[in-house]
């Protein structure tokens, strides 16, 4: 059923007509097949591609040829950017805005500033940590074409999925279905942006 | 060996093998003797055994300390069911077991309580209300029992999990992981109140005037630390003599370094913490202890020890590239042993009996005891680590150990 099932999407987009393509999208039954087709996508020289998959696969990252995150750059300058934050708002209001001697302490006394500015540097740490994530993935994406695909919902559980994008420079209808089936695709399928728009019932674009 | 995650993995030597035994080893002898002269020397000229008996409880903590650290990993590997650190439990097994050694060499400083605690002194206490309001705790009769106590749980506890961890080599059941999980539980809760207590009496009780309720955490930060540090250290030299190549790799060492810097954290959290409630509340009966760590020299040494035991280490083991680097790895490992045993030092060495304030106390003593103590530990080390395969091998967990990696 699975077979017939992924040869029926597979025949559709043989007719493409005038539509325009979001992507290929290719499906694998074990991990092991998975990051195989990975590395030979890498080194077919694609860049705007991914890899879905139900849970981390260790070696997915190098397969994929995935650089190191720039996250903790952006979270050291989040917590440098907190704990100097503290530093200043203790010292501008305690000492210089508005002078106040509390227990006997000097106006501007470091180790009662500490937990302030500890707590500014996890604030702003644990921020940049967060909306860096977001943005350096891409996030929050309303839709993606491959979730107007039935057989992608299989991500979540058993299957495992490769999806490469149309803008891709060197993504071709042909080659690229060709090069995931190659790699052992158990159905690699070409989705049209059209479909999407049929599921969404938003047919009024004038085709 | 059927367990091998990778059957591609080529064999790789896991003992060190050699057919010394403790007493041949010529690192015991060189120590012993070079505790004893220590001794003998300030034994015949009175005046100093007060200081050879600082130096020796210095060397003392920072053992006892590290083999405390290693118990400890023991427990909470069995206590979270850890898959990735099975390959470096036996070490930690081998260097707990060490504990026996504190235990003998904890003689010489019940030999000499009144040389270092004021508390065991009936002619101090006499003249010294708070003292004597504290006597029902401390006093030598059960400060002796409760060491008796805090050793038969540490040793008891050490054994055990040697010897368990020992039969699974030969039998592979998987039965016995389950009884050591079962006993990690309470294991470690006396752990933790024991060790507390202990730091109570071995360091906290030299100013028996002053006290911290978050002094024993102080302790097992500090201790956790350097553990974590002694680990990483030594699994990189034993690689170095081609043993366990394989299967403790870089992802293990990454994540010694891990816990290196987080307890590192910890530390600084705790200290910061001790030392904020004080200052705060600024009142006088508390306020003693760290007025003598600012007084002359030692505000110095107290400003060493919060720039290097926390920023300096900090900022070195941040990055994931320095973690991943044996050498680098190495060097903050040695860098954050040698700040633990000068947290040790500036703990222990500048009491009100210990002589004139503000100045720092170095002697010969600190250097000859560390070094003898060094010796002997690396003996009784050697000596639990050459009787078996350094990773339980047949351990169940074991293939996960083998295959771990860290999310990059």
């Amino acid at each position: 059923m699975d077979e017939s099932g992924a040869k029926e999407h597979v025949d559709r987009g043989e007719f493409p007509g005038h539509r325009t393509a979001s992507g290929v999208l290719a499906e694998f039954e074990t991990p092991a097949d998975l990051v195989r087709a990975a590395v030979r996508v890498r080194e077919a020289g694609y860049r705007r591609w991914d890899a879905h998959t139900p849970f981390p696969i260790h070696g997915l990252d190098r397969a994929m040829g995935i650089k190191d995150t720039a996250l903790g750059w952006i979270v050291l300058g989040g917590g440098i950017f907190g704990c100097l934050l503290g530093l200043w708002m203790q010292w501008w209001t305690n000492a210089v805005d508005y002078p106040f001697i509390i227990s006997g302490k000097p106006l501007w006394s470091l180790p009662a500033n500490i937990p302030i500015i500890f707590e500014l540097t996890i604030l702003f740490s644990a921020l940049s940590a967060f909306f860096g994530m977001l943005i350096l993935n891409g996030l929050p994406k309303h839709h993606h074409w491959a979730f107007s695909e039935d057989r992608f919902s299989r991500v979540t559980s058993d299957r495992y999925f490769i999806s490469i994008e149309a803008s891709d420079s060197n993504f071709d209808i042909e080659e690229s279905r060709a090069l995931l089936e190659s790699a052992g695709s158990v159905g690699a399928k070409v989705v049209w942006e059209r479909e999407h728009e049929d599921k969404l019932g938003s047919d009024n674009d004038g085709d | 060996m059927e367990q091998l995650a990778n059957p591609d993995q080529r064999e790789e030597k896991r003992n060190l093998d050699d057919g010394r035994t403790w007493f041949s080893t010529p690192a015991a002898w060189v120590g012993l003797i070079l505790l004893g002269g220590g001794g003998a020397v300030a034994f015949f000229s009175e005046d100093r055994l007060q200081r050879f008996l600082q130096s020796y409880l210095f060397a003392y903590t920072f053992f006892l300390t590290l083999a405390l650290g290693a118990l400890f990993f023991v427990l909470i590997s069995h206590l979270t069911r850890a898959g990735w650190s099975v390959t470096l439990r036996r070490l930690a097994e081998d260097l707990a077991v060490c504990l026996w050694l504190s235990a003998l060499l904890f003689v010489p400083i019940i030999l000499g309580l009144g040389h270092l605690y004021e508390w065991a002194r009936p002619e101090i206490v006499a003249n010294d209300a708070l003292l004597q309001e504290k006597e029902a705790y401390l006093n030598v009769p059960f400060f002796i029992l409760r060491w008796v106590f805090y050793f038969t749980v540490w040793i008891g506890l050490a054994h055990y999990f040697y010897r368990l961890s020992g039969q699974q080599d030969e039998t592979g059941d998987p039965a016995l992981t389950l009884r050591m999980e079962r006993l990690s539980a309470p294991g470690m809760l006396l752990f933790s109140l024991t060790i507390t207590f202990a730091s109570f009496d071995l360091l906290m009780s030299l100013d028996a005037h002053w006290f911290s309720t978050i002094f024993g955490v102080y302790f097992f930060s500090g201790m956790v630390a350097s553990f974590f540090a002694l680990l990483a250290l030594l699994v990189i030299v034993i690689q170095r003599f081609g043993i366990l190549e394989q299967s403790v790799t870089v992802e293990h060492l990454h994540d010694l370094g891990k816990l290196t810097f987080g307890f590192i954290v910890f530390w600084a959290y705790i200290a910061f913490s001790q030392y904020m409630l004080i200052w705060y509340a600024n009142l006088p009966e508390e306020t003693g202890w760290y007025e003598r760590r600012q007084e002359g020299a030692w505000m110095w040494a107290s400003l060493v020890l919060l720039v290097g035991h926390f920023f300096v280490p900090f900022l070195f083991l941040m990055s994931k590239h320095i973690k991943r680097r044996k050498g680098l790895l190495a060097a903050g490992a040695c860098w954050v042993l040698l700040m633990h045993a000068f947290d040790l030092y500036w703990i222990i060495m500048p009491q009100k009996h210990f002589g004139e304030a503000g100045r720092i106390p170095f002697h010969p003593f600190d250097v000859v005891c560390m070094a003898g103590f060094a010796l002997l530990f690396f003996a009784a080390g050697r000596d639990a680590m050459r009787r078996r395969c350094l990773i339980p091998q047949r351990d169940p967990r074991l293939a996960e150990a083998l295959a771990f990696e860290n999310e990059s």
